[in-house]
């Protein structure tokens, strides 16, 4: 070891520091919307100085194919950066299984490069690595599919469904546990990646549309773990922190996304959720609605004093936010108060609603989390669902034997006047029939999310006094 | 060998603390962004796929981490652009007064 390699090998450790502590402030920052945009920038300093210190490696011979790939990533990485907010989960998705495919390649890389004088912890480690990654990867692929909607969206379920997955996943540890008694095995190594690549095809096909936001969350910690190990494998402290850190927020959103759901925690870590929810609606009998046109909306709304407006996901879906927005100014402009309940599953991933409507320039201080504005309900005058069903259904509250009793909901049933836009009476994802719409305080305003509140807000405008 | 893989365990627990701690305070507002964010952090796998490329021990491991360095590349940079995209949405009512 010569003075120049040591003093190299100082200067990127100390980079490497740097960059640790900057990922660890950038993710502090964005505990406020403030702050966020400076986490940012901590992330892309630390990023830099990280690739930086990397270049300067002693043993580096080959900078050509460094610099060629660097430019096609970056060639790729800016239109997934420009992508509409709607399709920000499927971006998401994708950049899971890209991070994936990243680790798989570089494991199988050190396997090859090592083997067979490969300690049995470090082959144990290098197995953990190359099974999550490369799950992560197919899993996650098919996340995208399902979201972008080129994979059908309905789960697809069979009996013995998670015999079978497990077992696959179980093979695919056999073959880890045998590689580590011997690592000289290499021609058994491609079966421990193709085995867990079947098996995230697998894990993903029982998971409806529904579910995406807790299976994001899980692929996201799965991702974070996989590149944790591979920092074991590197013996990178670096890479173990970013995994460790992205691997928590993984599944703290995984958390959240399941208790939001009313999921039990073992259901999110296995990964075996979807197979409810089958046959919901099936006594069903007549009740009446009441429904009321565009005019009549406005003027209940002009007349209220404090309105909560309930999105979902089909209110993104019909692009109707642009138009919520042109509402919310008219009615702020009358002096009514105007506030947004957001439910934790609103939208295709975690926080998605919120950027939706902070893209159609909604302020931020109007949005409100569930546990904030429940119990505002009673005082509410006017609580206007669009696209919304199950997280407003207080069957959860009240009825045991529906599917999603237990669920959190928003309490809209207890303000003054409902008013729920939906297309038609026909039962939503789940196919759970939601008695909120046969209270006497409840509207039924049927049509199309963005043309009825269109309507709405014409009406609002032609009487302007 | 061992130590270093102690030290790594070492480093991965309280990282592993730090990032529950530091997460569990991030807004719900923000879920979305930080998501994309801790995505493009968690490319920092960029690292050791360069170092794959530039040593150039084989011809196999030259090819995977070529691919490894752009699927993280594309992570990084498009990780990082939309996660800022989002956040320069996010406006608050009180300075501006619409």
């Amino acid at each position: 070891m010569n003075a120049e390699f040591a003093g190299n090998q100082q200067i990127i450790e100390v980079l490497y520091l740097v960059a640790s502590a900057l990922f660890i402030l950038s993710l502090k920052w964005l505990s406020a919307p403030s702050t966020a945009r400076h986490g940012v920038l901590a992330g892309e300093i630390g990023m830099v100085l990280a690739i930086a210190g990397t270049l300067l490696h002693h043993g580096l011979v080959d900078y050509k194919w460094i610099a060629i790939a660097l430019v096609i990533g970056s060639g790729i990485g800016v239109p997934l950066g420009l992508v509409q907010m709607t399709a920000v989960p499927q971006r998401t998705a994708l950049s899971h299984a890209f991070g994936a495919l990243c680790v798989t390649l570089v494991g199988t890389a050190e396997f090859y490069l090592r083997t067979p004088d490969v300690p049995h912890f470090m082959m144990a480690v290098l197995s953990m690595e190359v099974i999550l990654a490369s799950l992560t990867f197919t899993g996650s692929l098919m996340a995208a599919g399902k979201l972008q909607e080129v994979l059908p969206q309905r789960p697809i379920t069979y009996r013995g469904q998670n015999f079978v997955n497990l077992s696959v996943l179980a093979i695919a540890i056999l073959v880890a546990v045998y590689l580590v008694l011997h690592p000289g095995a290499k021609q058994l190594f491609p079966v421990m990646i193709v085995v867990p690549l079947i098996f995230g095809v697998l894990m993903i096909v029982p998971i409806g549309g529904a579910d995406m936001p807790t299976v994001i969350s899980l692929l996201n910690s799965y991702a974070g773990l996989s590149a944790a190990a591979m920092g074991f494998v590197l013996n990178s402290k670096l890479l173990i922190i970013a995994g460790a850190l992205d691997g928590s927020s993984g599944f703290i959103l995984s958390v959240i996304m399941s208790k939001a759901m009313n999921r039990s925690f073992t259901n999110v870590l296995f990964g075996a959720f979807g197979q409810v929810q089958a046959s919901a609606a099936a006594g069903k009998e007549e009740k009446t609605v009441r429904s009321a046109t565009a005019d009549e909306a406005a003027g209940i709304l002009a007349a209220a004093n404090r309105v909560v407006v309930v999105p979902g996901y089909g209110m993104a879906v019909a692009q109707a936010q642009h138009k919520v927005r042109e509402l919310y100014d008219a009615l702020t402009k009358r002096g009514v108060d105007v506030r947004f309940a957001i439910h934790p599953v609103a939208g295709r991933m975690p926080g998605h609603m919120n950027v939706l409507l902070a893209e159609a320039d909604i302020p931020y201080d109007r949005l409100m989390e569930m546990d904030e504005i429940n119990g505002d309900f009673p005082q509410t005058d006017v609580a206007l669902v669009i696209g919304a069903n199950d997280v407003t259904n207080p069957a959860a509250r009240t009825d045991t034997s529906s599917p999603i009793y237990g669920m959190p909901i928003l309490d809209v049933d207890k303000a003054r006047t409902v008013m729920v836009i939906k297309r038609s009476m026909n039962p939503g994802f789940a196919g759970i029939d939601n008695p909120l719409y046969y209270l006497d305080r409840t509207l039924m305003l049927f049509g199309d999310a963005k043309s009825f509140v269109n309507g709405i807000v014409h009406e609002l405008a032609g009487n302007t006094h | 060998m061992n130590s270093s893989l102690l030290d790594g365990l070492f480093v991965f627990m309280l990282a592993g603390f730090i990032g529950f701690e530091v997460i569990r305070r991030v807004s719900p507002l923000l879920h979305t962004p930080l998501m994309s964010l801790t995505n493009a952090l968690d490319a920092i796998a960029v690292v050791g796929a360069i170092v794959l490329v530039g040593e150039h021990k084989s011809h196999l491991s030259t090819v995977l981490g070529v691919v490894a360095v752009i699927a993280a590349t594309s992570n990084v940079v498009g990780g990082f652009l939309i996660t800022d995209r989002m956040l320069r949405m996010f406006k608050s009512s009180r300075p501006t007064k619409s």
